[in-house]
């Protein structure tokens, strides 16, 4: 039962409180994409085993969706940060380098 | 034999008794006895009979790791298998039966097992029963069936209640012995908020049974003393009788309260589970004596060496006049000091080592005990009851030099931390070669969000098995002031696996590793040697550690008896995965209050009331219950749905639409946004007008329709599937908070702020008329539009659409009028014939139109150019959810199964789930297919059975003749036709 700290309204909120959304900043690919690009973006999934980028939603809670940073092994949270995020802020991504450092980065 | 002793049993209460039954004979003990001492003090030594031989068993151990003393407790709604009947206490009135035993517990004819015992060896199951493959199912399951499972599933429903607690705290402390206290007590005095839980129903653990002295006390007082400075600290919680079940992620733990199971019937909850998240968790479980190897371990009046030593000194039971103590250290030299200073024999202690240099020993041989050092028990003598040993070299091949009468054989081949709590989050494990046992490896604790320790580990369950070194343990890790044990020096143990080391075959078949699943020697070494190298698959081929006990005593032998048949070293073969629960939980109380009406929220709509009133079968839907059909006097379901469908095709009906999903979506952007979400074209509709639509995933897939409403230049408001308005509403926040997040759009689920009435039928305008307040002419108010204000003085939204066919207003208002506006219907409509219908019947009605349900017609798997609905998808749009999925090649295949609808030739019902067989076989046998039912109704309107299902081909098939299967193996002809069967033209509902 993780516990994850809500980056709109400051809850640490269990894992009940939440609905997972899997893994975070896909491109979404429409009409025009290739076949190759539709399948990725519709399919293919990292599931690493180590540092991992998903999608979660406050529904219980404020009902807002944000991004979470944390390892699958561990289940370590190295961060939350809000969904209107192109890419993992640079602090975090500096904090789970320094933690991981063979991470090799979030794309 | 076993009996109560004339004096001592610090835990006994001699001024209380308390009878109670075994198989049905009367028998007594006293107020603190567990229902192990009182059974041993009226000299039951028999309790049970094991899984698979049927053996005798009796009790081996005194606390929760006991494998063989499980019974059934209690009669009708408090019946429970399994119990163990040493952590069960004694009440007045307690009764118990003995399991796995036919048709006595004295002469079972399940015992035969034994004495084929050489065919069944490990892996029996795989080895017999693969061949011949249909004898499985006609001869050996049936027989497995009869002959297998432990005790009885209880009859009837639970009587007893079982609740949930929550708690916070930044210290969950396991285990009340002497280390779990201390640490309690520092860290309580330092401020922190400590819960402190201990499984049994008495605080300190063994430390007052060895007699160990703390702080210059006796250990009995020192415990009391130190709970009484606990009581008084307010952010302290004690719980007695609560069982650590597991630790899972970031700090939560689940913990069992047996609450009332020692005083059933009294009111209270019989059990509380306890949902705790804690900042940091410390386990202080203690360590568990493990059995020796040796020949008829199992036979009963073998029994731990500790176990003895608490029956003894806690409930003043002997477990034997004559008690051999077989060991490979020096804690069990306490057992045989305890028994003498009882005044009950101890005719010799077996000791496996060869030089003997501690002050136990030293005690013992000066008590005037013989010790005999380098011996080996060769094997226990006995059927039902230990009659004696054979002693022989532990060096040796089993060779007897003597043989000693006894009635009791108490052994200890050392302890095994309880790592449990600290493994069930990825907590690792080293092998400490000196006390043979495997403890906490403190560089790789479990870890929790920050990535830091989780669970600490202190005392005996950190391999500090003294008093003195488990109370330096906690001193290390949590500071506090120095509490300091007095400290009994002890010499080496000696890690002995099999007794004696160089046993045969013979006596490897009788020594029992896995009491409870019957597990033996003979059984690893076999698996070992059939290339079963990995512990993980030993276990399973050999059922080592799989039951109730889950290998509490003696996995680790199990685990050294497999590395010694790999020639490998035991920390390589490792262990097995610790997992939760610690002991089992009941069902009772995981369920919790969660049980009859209270099992889920219930959603009713403001009209519920009246539905129950009047008769409604209610069916759940979702969380919601919805009135299926309103039966009267006299009527069955069927008989009600066809009345009021044919009431609503003929004069007039009403359903109780408020559950129907709602939601607002307003904002500059709203239009734009509704685009990608719907498949056709939302932004171009007019204010004041309604349009069905059809939303998609992203890959092309049918996941939800409704009719939307444009309020304003600005707002729409969707309405969804009744199961879906909180999953649409979700999808819709999802794209716009994580995709198009600078679109300025804002959404609001409103399903439960409106109250909405389908008022159907060719009177349906007369109802609604007579009520007054709004012009609802044809003219006014044509098919496919709505308009704002008032019907009998409640304000109201009627829109003009039409799930039935009829004539139809669905009037929304808000829900605290829900109930005057349904009644003010009713009434209005008296005169022109209005009925309530239920759900059913909306289903035929609209079966009847040809309108699709999401969840019949669609399952995840159906596009909307399947259903025909292609004129519902914009061919001008760039984009949309699900359009670029519908774009891949095999969901344009002619191969795709599509809507149709069928007309059995003899006017019946194809049934439900039926499948439209084609010619040929597939690989499997199976009849090839070539489409299915998806919705069959009996149509009261046409007075046949009507169906829609998906058919290759579709529409072009018009006019075939197929067949669908059926359960039976029949088959049903039917002919494909179209799928709108009543008013084609769709005049009625225009009107």
């Amino acid at each position: 039962m993780l516990i994850l700290e809500c980056p709109y309204c400051g809850v640490k909120a269990e894992e009940t409180e939440l609905s997972p959304g899997y893994e975070a900043h896909l491109k979404r690919f429409g009409p025009g994409s290739s076949p190759e690009e539709f399948e990725a973006y519709m399919f293919a999934r990292k599931n690493p085993k180590g540092v991992h980028f998903e999608r979660w939603r406050h529904a219980y809670g404020c009902g807002k969706w944000f991004l979470a940073a944390r390892c699958t092994a561990t289940l370590e949270v190295f961060g939350t940060y809000p969904a209107q995020s192109g890419e993992p802020p640079a602090d975090l991504q500096a904090k789970i380098k320094a933690k991981r450092p063979n991470w090799e980065g979030y794309k | 034999m076993s009996t109560r002793l004339q004096k001592g049993g610090r835990l006994i209460d001699r001024t209380r008794s308390a009878s109670f039954t075994f198989n049905g004979k009367r028998l007594s003990g006293f107020a603190g006895d567990t229902l192990a001492s009182s059974l041993l003090a009226n000299d039951q030594m028999l309790v049970g009979r094991s899984f698979k031989y049927h053996r005798p068993r009796g009790i081996v151990a005194s606390g929760a790791e006991e494998p063989n003393a499980l019974v059934n407790m209690g009669e009708g709604g408090r019946f429970e298998p399994n119990q163990r009947v040493t952590t069960t206490e004694l009440f007045d009135g307690l009764t118990a039966t003995s399991q796995n035993h036919w048709p006595s517990l004295e002469f079972d004819v399940g015992v035969v097992n034994n004495y084929a015992a050489r065919f069944l060896p490990a892996g029996f199951y795989y080895k017999t029963f693969m061949f011949p493959r249909f004898a499985w199912k006609h001869v050996f399951e049936p027989i497995v069936r009869q002959s297998a499972g432990l005790g009885k599933v209880p009859q009837g429903p639970e009587v007893d209640r079982y609740e949930y607690a929550y708690a916070f705290c930044d210290l969950f402390i396991v285990g009340g012995g002497i280390a779990g206290l201390q640490a309690a007590l520092v860290a309580g005095q330092a401020g922190s908020r400590v819960i402190l839980v201990e499984q049994t129903a008495h605080w300190g653990g063994r430390a007052p049974v060895d007699g160990d002295v703390i702080d210059g006390k006796p250990a009995d007082q020192w415990v009391k003393d130190t709970v009484q400075a606990l009581e008084k600290l307010p952010n302290v919680t004690l719980r007695l009788r609560t069982m650590a079940s597991g630790v899972y992620d970031h700090g939560y733990v689940l913990a069992d309260e047996k609450v009332a199971d020692h005083t059933p019937g009294d009111g209270r909850p019989r059990h509380r589970l306890w949902r705790i998240r804690a900042g940091k968790i410390i386990s202080a479980q203690g360590a568990i004596e493990r059995p020796l190897s040796f020949a008829g371990n199992d036979i009963p009046g073998v029994m731990l060496a500790s176990a003895v030593r608490d029956y003894v000194v806690n409930f003043a039971v002997s477990p034997g006049d004559r008690t051999v103590v077989v060991t490979n250290n020096d804690d069990a030299y306490r057992t045989a000091i305890a028994l003498k200073e009882a005044g009950l024999e101890v005719p010799a202690i077996i000791d496996a080592r060869t030089s003997l240099t501690g002050d136990l020993p030293a005690k013992a041989k000066a008590m005037g005990i013989r010790v005999e050092a380098g011996r080996a028990v060769v094997k226990v003598k006995g059927g039902k009851r230990v009659t004696g040993v054979s002693i022989g070299l532990q060096a040796g091949e089993g060779a007897v030099l003597e043989d000693i009468a006894c009635d009791a054989v108490a052994m200890s081949g050392g302890w095994s931390p309880v790592v449990h709590l600290w493994s069930h989050c990825a907590g690792k494990l080293v092998w400490d070669e000196a006390q043979a046992h495997f403890r906490p490896d403190p560089k790789r604790p479990p870890t929790n969000q920050d990535g830091a320790a989780m669970v600490a580990i202190v005392g005996a369950a950190n391999g500090n098995l003294s008093a003195a070194a488990a109370l330096a343990d906690v001193a290390a890790q949590l500071g506090g002031s120095a509490v300091t044990a007095v400290e009994v020096p002890e010499a080496a143990m000696l890690a002995v696996w099999i007794m004696p080391q160089g046993a045969g075959p013979a006596l490897k078949m009788k020594m029992w590793l896995d009491y409870q699943n019957d597990v033996k020697v003979s059984d690893v070494q076999l698996a070992a040697r059939e290339g079963y190298t990995s512990v993980e698959h030993t276990k399973r081929y050999t059922t080592l550690g799989m039951a109730t006990d889950q290998g509490k005593l003696s996995n680790i032998n199990g685990l050294a008896v497999l590395a010694g048949a790999l020639n490998d070293q035991i920390p390589n073969v490792g262990t097995t995965t610790f997992r939760p629960p610690y002991t089992p939980v009941p069902f009772g109380a995981l369920a919790g209050e969660s049980r009859g009406e209270i099992f889920q929220p219930l959603r009713k709509s403001p009209m519920h009331g009246w539905h129950e009133a009047h008769n409604a079968y209610l069916e759940p839907v979702g969380l919601w219950r919805r009135a299926y059909c309103y039966p009267r006097a006299g009527e069955n379901h069927e008989q009600a749905v066809n009345r009021e469908i044919l009431n609503a095709r003929a004069n007039v009906g009403m359903l109780d639409a408020s559950t129907l999903g709602k939601i607002i979506v307003k904002g500059p952007d709203a239009g734009r946004f509704l685009d990608m979400l719907y498949t056709n074209v939302m932004s171009n509709l007019g204010i004041g007008k309604c349009r069905y639509g059809l939303m998609c995933n992203e890959q092309g897939f049918l996941s939800d329709d409704g009719v939307v409403i444009r309020l304003s230049e600005d707002s729409w408001l969707c309405h969804t599937t009744t199961g879906g308005a909180d999953r649409i509403h979700g999808w819709m926040e999802d794209w716009l908070q994580c995709e198009w997040w600078d679109w300025k759009v804002y959404t609001a689920n409103v399903t439960e702020e409106y109250a909405q009435i389908a008022v159907a039928g060719p009177n349906a305008r007369k109802v609604l008329e007579k009520l007054g307040g709004m012009d609802v002419s044809k003219e006014t108010l044509p098919f496919m539009t709505f308009a704002d204000g008032t019907l009998g003085g409640l304000p109201v939204r009627v829109h003009r659409i039409s799930f039935s066919g009829e004539l139809s207003y669905e009037i929304a208002t808000p829900a605290s009028h829900g109930l005057a506006l349904w009644e003010a219907l009713i009434e209005a409509g008296q005169e022109f014939g209005v009925m309530p219908y239920g759900t059913e019947a909306m289903h035929i009605m609209r079966a009847e139109k040809g309108f699709i349900m999401i969840g019949d017609e669609t399952d995840g798997t159906v596009i909307p150019q399947d259903l025909n609905l292609g004129w519902a998808i914009s061919k001008k749009k760039a984009d949309y959810l699900g359009k670029r999925g519908q774009e891949r090649t095999h969901l344009a295949s002619p191969d795709r199964w599509k809507l149709a609808g069928f007309e059995t030739l003899t006017g019946g019902v194809i049934p439900d789930g039926s499948y439209i067989i084609a010619d040929g076989h597939n690989a499997n046998g199976q009849r090839n297919t070539q489409g299915r039912v998806t919705s069959t109704y009996y149509s009261p309107t046409l007075k046949k059975g009507i169906a829609m299902g998906l058919i290759k081909g579709g529409m072009d098939r018009l006019g075939d003749v197929v067949e669908f299967n059926t359960v039976a193996g029949s088959t049903v002809k039917a002919k494909v036709v179209d799928p709108v069967f009543y008013d084609k033209d769709g005049e009625k509902g225009n009107a």
